[in-house]
């Protein structure tokens, strides 16, 4: 190595005593961390310089396994990874092996989509306020949140038997018939969020400590969201109307009438407002698609053996934390030669240090809830 | 027989024994309904399994505690590990000491009463600093860091808040506190036109901040420092701190309740065609309905322990209702239902705090502390010294 780029020996008067620097390890079992996030901080008294964020506890090898399993086989493995929002990770995926195989997904089966799709965003931005504000120190809202999410997880028991890694959907459609009073619980729930959406703004966007707390504390602008592949609520709420739900509709969005929140500043307070308002809007869309939900079959004509042609296929969603997107290639083979799952939480994360930096230590709890991370699907 | 009973010590003593005793029981059932309100708060149900409606729970808790292994990190100073629970502990049941009960149930009625509660309420900050200190753990050392900045700061209102309670009963003796309060017949929050007000709704604030309560909890706040000051103790030696915690939020209550909400005096206490409705038939009514409410329960309870449990609670609260009916019991504990009533209502208040507000950041608490709560609290002490002035002549 050449001498002139090695590091100057550092000067004495810089090093140990006269330094102020304390490096803080944060997780991997720490209450906040959501999971188990590992950060370590570089701490000046509490005013945060640095974080390195220390991932891969809950690796599992996802995209690994995809390989040794069939197309049908996977699709449960797809739900484990963001497990608060497994039925977005299921329709991400089964659109690209439908993508692959070049198969129609029947009317009744899309809209059957959409409404599950959206209830799972409601419930998984009601986990991430609860667990939020908790983080924040508010003990209340958590519960009131479960409160309510219960209701989304009950419609899904009855719909497909289970509550939080659902498999809701089949490559080519559905497995299921919706059940009886499947519409009339999706639009009660949608009347009961109006109301509880109003008690949480009543709770906490007027309590001065929350706004204090929030307000101007990790701000990622536009530009920042940008340069690192931020996407979801964090860009909108950094001014951006990105939604791919709108951007390049897919499974019949564009039929359906609502708005793409955003706000302007991208601090942690505006993000918090972009998913309370985002909660409304999936509930219009589930209102709309209750009242247009068509008759007819729920499944496409897909083969028992599912065996696409030689070829790639990527798809990617409005999950509830960002893009979710899936790249599927195949050998023509049973198996799929290689999946590729593009998680918004493992992106999102990476901006933790640009939004961390400056601040204090209490912020990098509130700024790790505002990201919104599930570590199943950072660490796959 | 007689000259030992005839021995002024005696009562005293009995009383520190007592409360010595009590206490951490005491302590275990505010915990109890700390957890039935926010459980409420929360819409859950809170402890639900040792004993109906978990009263004994506290019982449980104390036992587990007890027969915890007591962990004392390799690393730590281990004296000073062991003396910081013992400091807190110690200094918050001393300041008992001094808390008038009520006219005839306190330790002793010394004339630096207030001085000794806040001399007692400042060293036992010095053990959460310590404890923090002597574990040799980062997050600990954060806490107890945090712990001494926010106790310097939050002790400036409250000491101009207490002095201005005060000024206004002219004493420091906490017996002679009310006792003024009762020939000025009127509480101190509403003395001086009203203006009294402002010392007590900082002190409230302060004394949350003092306490280390919610939204001022960051001393040990759990979303960003673990457990705070207490991350490395264990067992015994942090149940130490948690009594220590409850002891002094009965002590700054009570302080609370003595200078401002009139401690022992009833409602109204120069109005006296209020005396048979609130010293007689409030307590027996409130005692009444707890009963009822225990005697409905009971056949609801599906084990029959439970039942049982429930009914003798019941019938012993029907008990306590009636012995308020009685004059001469009804003379000698009044005094300590009010107290203990209003020490109930601030405790609650606090509960409530913790259910309602998030936590505030470091630099934010300071900048209450310095930037409104020390000027207001100043400013409520020059302008109730100018109206004691003019306006008592």
């Amino acid at each position: 190595m050449p001498a002139t780029t090695q590091e100057p020996a550092a000067a004495p008067a810089d090093t140990f005593l006269d330094s102020n620097e304390l490096v803080l390890n944060m997780g991997p079992q720490h209450p906040s961390t959501h999971g188990v996030l590992r950060v370590i901080l570089k701490l000046d008294g509490e005013t945060v310089l640095g974080t390195d964020c220390v991932i891969g506890y809950l690796h599992r090898g996802v995209e690994k396994i995809g390989e040794n399993r069939t197309y049908q086989q996977f699709a449960p493995y797809v739900d484990r990874m963001d497990y608060v929002a497994a039925v977005s990770n299921g329709l991400g995926y089964c659109m690209a092996v439908e993508k692959l195989l070049d198969a129609e997904v029947p009317a009744r089966a899309q809209c059957v989509r959409v409404i599950l799709t959206e209830l799972n965003r409601v419930a998984s931005h009601l986990l991430w306020l609860g667990t939020h504000a908790l983080d924040i120190g508010a003990i209340t809202p958590v519960f009131l949140c479960f409160r309510e999410r219960e209701e989304v997880l009950k419609i899904f028991e009855n719909y497909c038997g289970a509550r939080l890694t659902t498999h809701a959907f089949r490559i080519g459609g559905l497995q299921y018939e919706t059940y009886d009073t499947f519409e009339k619980e999706c639009l009660a729930f949608c009347d009961l969020m109006g109301e509880k959406v109003r008690e949480y703004h009543d709770l906490l966007t007027g309590n001065r400590i929350w706004v204090k707390r929030t307000k101007g504390v990790g701000i990622l602008n536009a530009d920042d969201c940008k340069t690192y592949g931020v996407t979801g609520p964090l860009l909108r709420a950094a001014g951006v109307a990105w939604d791919l739900r709108k951007a390049q509709p897919y499974c019949g969005y564009e039929n359906y009438d609502f708005e793409v929140p955003t706000a302007e500043s991208g601090d942690t307070f505006d993000r918090y407002i972009v998913r309370m308002q985002e909660m409304r809007q999936s509930c219009r869309i589930i209102r709309q698609a209750v009242d247009a939900l068509p008759s007819g079959p729920i499944k496409g004509r897909v083969a028992k053996v599912i065996k696409p042609p030689k070829g790639e296929a990527y798809v990617s969603i409005e999950a509830p934390k960002g893009e979710l997107g899936y790249y599927v290639v195949s050998d023509g083979s049973l198996k799929p030669y290689r999946v590729r799952v593009r998680p918004p939480s493992f992106v999102n994360l990476a901006a933790l240090d640009r939004m961390c930096r400056g601040s204090l230590v209490a912020d990098v709890v509130a700024i790790i809830g505002t990201i919104d991370i599930v570590l199943g699907e950072v660490d796959r | 027989m007689e000259e030992l009973l005839a021995n002024p010590y005696l009562p005293p003593l009995v009383m520190t024994a007592a409360i010595i005793l009590v206490f951490p029981l005491v302590a275990g059932y505010i915990v109890l309904a700390e957890r039935k309100v926010l459980a409420d708060l929360q819409v859950r149900l809170g402890p639900m399994r040792v004993g109906p409606h978990g009263v004994l729970q506290p019982l449980a808790d104390a036992l587990k505690l007890l027969i915890k292994e007591d962990i004392i990190p390799a690393k730590s100073d281990r004296w000073i590990f062991w003396l910081a629970p013992v400091l807190s502990t110690f200094t918050a049941l001393s300041a008992f000491a001094v808390l008038p009960l009520s006219d005839r149930f306190f330790v002793a009625d010394v004339n630096i009463g207030v001085l000794f509660i806040l001399a007692m309420s400042s060293i036992g900050a010095l053990g959460l600093i310590l404890g923090g200190w002597s574990a040799n753990s980062k997050y600990s050392l954060m806490g107890s860091l945090r712990a001494a900045a926010q106790m310097v700061s939050y002790e400036v209102p409250l000491g101009f808040a207490t002095v201005t309670g005060i000024m206004c009963a002219g004493t420091l003796s906490m017996q002679g506190i009310i006792h003024a309060q009762l020939d000025r017949g009127v509480w101190g929050a509403f003395d001086n036109y009203g203006l009294m007000l402002v010392p007590t709704v900082l002190f409230i604030i302060a004394a949350t901040a003092e306490t280390n309560r919610a939204p001022f909890d960051l001393p040990e706040a759990e979303s960003e420092l673990v457990a705070g000051f207490h991350t490395e103790y264990s067992g015994f030696r942090w149940s130490l701190f948690f009594l220590a915690e409850y002891a002094a939020i009965v002590v700054i209550s009570s302080l609370c309740v003595t200078l401002f909400f009139g401690g022992w005096l009833r409602p109204f206490p120069n109005v006296a065609w209020l005396e048979t409705a609130l010293n007689t038939a409030f307590p027996a009514a409130l005692f009444a309905v707890i009963g009822l409410g225990c005697l409905r329960s009971s056949p609801r309870q599906v084990i029959l322990g439970f039942k049982l449990v429930m009914l003798a609670l019941g019938l012993a609260f029907l008990a306590v209702g009636a012995l308020f009916v009685v004059p001469a019991v009804n003379e000698a504990v009044i005094g300590l239902f009010w107290f203990l009533f209003k020490l109930a209502v601030m405790v609650y208040l606090f509960i409530w705090y913790r259910g309602t507000f998030p936590r505030f950041r470091y630099d934010q608490l300071m900048d209450v502390g310095w930037r409104w709560l020390i000027p207001i609290s100043m400013g409520g002490l020059i302008l109730n010294a100018i109206v004691q002035l003019v306006a008592r002549g």
